[in-house]
């Protein structure tokens, strides 16, 4: 935009009494308004005392506040209203740390406001840009230096020492590595891998930590289980083993039962068993484990971002922001006739990633 | 060799510095001889800092985060940051014998067994949560004000990364005590991180030294959480405020004010006596607070669990309006050649950080527009500003309509709305609310601009009822005095830019640039007839009060 489109810097501005031919010109800064306490001593006495007594306040309640630290037990529950139960120190300690700190800060700033000079000054602004005799200097320094150093003239030093600096940070990229192992196919699987027709895997109910029946889960009812004894891990997943948390992310199963003919997917219906169906608890938007079910309309919600699945229809998403249907894991029964898994999953467990394929 | 140096004993030569009169005189000549503290005082001690209530956002911002340093460090005393397991045995007794990791178990006993832990951990958490606001705010003053425009451009961007980085610093502190609320968030975490194409799934298994959730994800985010992001943050801030000082403060017009000079009250004493003050007002507000509000009782959660979940699990308000965007984006999945790409996740994960930009972007751009090459310290009224003012009031609405998303179960729970209702909702009003709004305040600004030509031209109501000798009724105006008229008409406005005529003196056909068109049609829409009421000429105004139509 060329100059002359701005807006005029005000000429008139300048502190100056207005010219009697502009109303709007600037009348300069307003005479200073005295305060009760510049003229009358005793009204600045009495500010002076108010101001120390802040002071004082604050020192006594930092003895308070050593007092209950070390008088006051840590375990003790009061009843303060209307608060609630609280634990006694802690309410304590942060009251009298609060009244220390606060009549400090309203000490000072009364001060300021009461007793401390509150006439304005202005004071000058300088731009912050240099004159241009200023500039033409530093150009002129700047080429001499970057002219002895032959910067532009040797472009092959140039360019080579570009090159290299491009490159030197890869060597902290690359130093990254071994910050984790290669992800490979380690998200496709789960624990419930391994399972086959021949070895199956059992179904372990999560609260009882026993194997389950068919005829334990009632229609309607949610049950959740984990992955049971299997060559690599003779005793079941268990809370104490070291990888249980990263096994158990991918792992838990969600089992319910619907009345056969209420089932609409007959694919869903073939990988369960009578009705009994595991899906994944881990949804498939980002992960949450999914916990609320609603037996009438067999819909499954995730509490996180409210992607619902609607498990009598292989677990198709009907709302929310899930990209697709919670995996389904297929189950029969062995010869005690207790649930077992016959293999993995048939879709990689959790979150979508770019190498999952389908 | 001189005779001086043979002689052995020589007074020292005699120095040419007054002596001091008294010992802290001559404690200030020691430092002075050895850091030149005089030369730097000079001009700062009496620097002049001009008041106003809204200065003081940015002050709470500086202390809350003095204040987060400091109880950081207390925690870091007691804090384990580990994921190795134990088995918890304090002295809260529903998680008696339960399983946690040592970040779960030291962060209970900083609760429970540590005198005044809990209450430091308190302060740190609130502290974080007014950081966070009271930068939103601060950012807000400035926005509306106008406060960013050269010479403060650049302090825009420093004060737009302290707030970035605040965002996530609080996330990884969130996530740090490894109780079930902080897990769920890491975990959505680990989801986003796995939604970004070709790369996504390597940077989880770096980040998490393996399968989600592993052991190292918390020893990691408390490095970055207490040293790396703070270090940064610390370094910014000071810029930051160099900058400030450097620039001098803005202020607002008003009879004496220019841009050439800088109103207001110095440092010493009065300055330095409220400022000081202040840090201490915030620290006790925020010490009181966490007596009486507990935030985050991570005990109430248990430890983290991947298979299980806390209903009511949010974000720190801050993070709502990421947690909106996840939310209501629907589960859009891409399958080919063996790939998928999660666009229901990629593409909020990519919105978040460009909402932001955007509004980092702001100055460089409001300036490419006016093409004011000019230093500005004389603040904007925001109605005097009604474009920019309507993009920052629809900004803010997009935040509050996203935020509602983020809250969604919330809202539908205590208002008893149907979840997918609000879900709809917030879909379509993602993008009809923020235009809306914007309407809506550049008409109000455009308003009080009228008001404000009606009150320098005819004076202000008066509330007195005159009857005139024909039996008309009019209410009596006063003339403003001179200082409100000053300030009402300081404002400068722009006219828009014109685009050269399409043909040269010569009737040659002139090239205009793409960038120059667009500049003028937005030149058009921010400064054009439609967004701006002239202000009142010195002329409009004696043509008015010399009697010709004046009541
Ligand atoms: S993780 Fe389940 S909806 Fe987002």
């Amino acid at each position: 935009m060329s100059d002359d489109k701005l807006p005029a810097e005000h000429a008139e501005g300048h502190g100056e009494v207005a010219a009697a031919d502009n109303p709007f010109a600037d009348p300069g800064l307003p005479a200073h308004q005295v305060r009760r306490t510049d003229i009358d001593e005793r009204a600045a006495k009495r500010a002076e005392r108010q101001v120390s007594l802040l002071f004082v306040v604050s020192m006594l309640a930092t003895i308070g506040f050593i007092a209950s630290y070390v008088s006051i037990d840590p375990d003790k529950i009061v009843y303060i209203f209307p608060l609630g139960h609280v634990s006694a120190l802690n309410f304590a300690l942060g009251m009298t740390l609060g009244v220390a700190l606060f009549c400090i800060g309203a000490g000072a700033v009364h001060w300021a406001r009461t007793l401390m000079s509150d006439v304005e000054h202005p004071a000058e602004r300088h731009a912050i840009e240099a004159d241009d005799e200023v500039r033409a200097d530093v150009i002129e320094q700047f080429k001499t230096g970057a002219g002895e150093s032959g910067f532009g003239r040797r472009k092959m030093i140039r360019n080579t020492m570009i090159g290299s600096m491009a490159l030197v940070p890869l060597a902290g990229v690359v130093l990254l590595r071994d910050l984790g192992p290669l992800p490979e196919k380690k998200l496709d699987h789960t624990g419930w891998d391994e399972a086959t027709p021949a070895v199956p895997i059992r179904l372990i109910n999560m609260n009882t930590n026993e194997g389950m029946k068919p005829e334990d889960i009632a229609v309607g009812s949610l049950t959740f289980a984990k992955p049971g004894p299997s060559v690599l891990r003779p005793e079941g997943l268990q809370e104490s083993d070291d990888d249980f948390q990263e096994a158990i992310a991918k792992d838990a199963l969600m089992l319910i039962r619907i009345q056969p003919e209420d089932i609409k997917d007959a694919n869903s219906a073939g990988l369960g068993f009578q009705g009994v169906l595991a899906y994944s608890k881990i949804c498939t938007h980002v992960g949450c484990p999914i916990s609320l079910y609603e037996q009438q309309t067999h819909h499954a919600l995730c509490p996180c971002h409210q992607s619902t699945f609607d498990l009598s229809d292989g677990a198709r998403v009907i709302f929310g922001p899930a990209g697709h249907p919670l995996p389904q894991l297929k189950i029969t029964t062995d010869s005690l006739g207790y649930l077992v898994a016959t293999g993995d999953f048939s879709h990689p467990v959790g979150p979508s990633f770019w190498e999952r394929s389908e | 060799m001189s005779s001086a140096s043979t002689s052995g004993k020589q007074a020292p030569p005699a120095s040419t510095r007054a002596k001091p009169a008294n010992k802290a005189e001559a404690a200030a000549d020691y430092l002075d001889g050895r850091l030149g503290i005089y030369s730097l005082a000079k001009a700062n001690l009496r620097k002049i800092f001009p008041d106003h209530w809204s200065f003081m956002l940015g002050e709470i911002c500086l202390y809350t985060f003095i204040i987060i340093i400091l109880t950081g460090v207390y925690l870091t005393l007691f804090f384990k940051p580990s994921m190795g397991e134990v088995i918890y045995s304090g002295s809260y007794t529903p998680l008696d014998g339960i399983r946690v990791s040592e970040a779960y178990n030291s962060t209970l006993n900083i609760s429970f067994e540590v005198r005044g832990g809990l209450l430091i951990r308190q302060i740190h958490h609130w502290a974080a949560i007014v950081f966070v606001a009271a930068m939103f705010v601060h950012m807000m003053r400035v926005f509306f004000t106008g406060a960013f425009r050269k010479p403060r451009e650049i302090n825009w961007v420093f004060g737009f990364l302290l707030l970035f980085l605040g965002f996530f610093d609080g996330f990884l502190g969130y996530s740090l005590p490894d109780d079930l609320l902080s897990g769920t968030g890491i975990r959505f975490m680990e989801g986003a991180i796995l939604a970004v194409p070709l790369v996504g799934t390597y940077i989880s298994f770096f980040l998490f030294g393996g399968q989600f959730p592993g052991t190292d994800i918390v020893p990691r985010f408390f490095t970055i959480h207490v040293l790396l992001i703070p270090g940064i943050m610390l370094g910014l801030l000071v810029a930051h405020l160099i900058l400030v000082f450097y620039h001098k403060h803005t202020q607002w017009a008003g009879p004496g004010k220019t841009e050439k000079n800088v109103v207001g009250m110095p440092l010493m004493p009065v300055y330095m006596a409220k400022a000081g003050g202040f840090f201490f007002l915030v620290f006790g507000i925020i010490a009181a607070m966490s007596a009486i509000a507990s935030v985050n009782p991570v005990w109430a959660y248990g430890p983290y669990r991947p298979d299980q979940v806390s209903t009511d699990a949010q974000p720190d308000w801050y993070m709502g309006f990421a947690e909106g965007l996840i939310r209501v984006m629907p589960g859009w999945e891409i399958r080919a050649w063996g790939h998928t790409l999660n666009l229901g996740v990629f593409i909020p994960l990519m919105l978040f950080p460009l909402v932001l930009f955007a509004i980092a972007a702001y100055p460089f751009i409001e300036n490419w527009i006016t093409g004011d090459k000019r230093e500005h310290h004389i603040l904007d009224r925001p109605r005097n500003a009604p474009v920019r003012t309507g993009l920052g009031a629809a900004w803010i609405s997009l935040y509050l309509v996203l935020l509602a998303g983020g809250g969604n179960d919330l809202i539908a729970t205590h208002f008893h709305l149907s979840l997918n209702d609000i879900t709809y909702f917030v879909r379509v009003g993602s993008f009809v609310v923020p235009v809306v709004v914007f309407f809506v305040t550049k008409r109000w600004c455009l308003g009080l601009q009228r008001r404000d030509k009606e009150k320098v031209l005819h004076g202000r109501e008066t509330g007195v009822i005159k009857r005139l000798p024909h039996g008309e009724f009019i209410e009596v105006h006063a003339q403003l005095p001179q200082d409100k008229l000053h300030t009402l008409t300081a404002h400068e406005q722009y006219e828009p830019l014109e685009l050269p005529a399409e043909v040269d003196e010569n009737g040659v056909a002139r090239k205009v640039s793409l960038a120059t068109k667009t500049r003028a049609a937005i030149s058009e829409g921010m400064f054009g007839e439609g967004s701006q009421i002239p202000k009142p000429t010195a002329d409009e105004h004696k043509e008015i009060t010399s009697g010709h139509g004046h009541h």
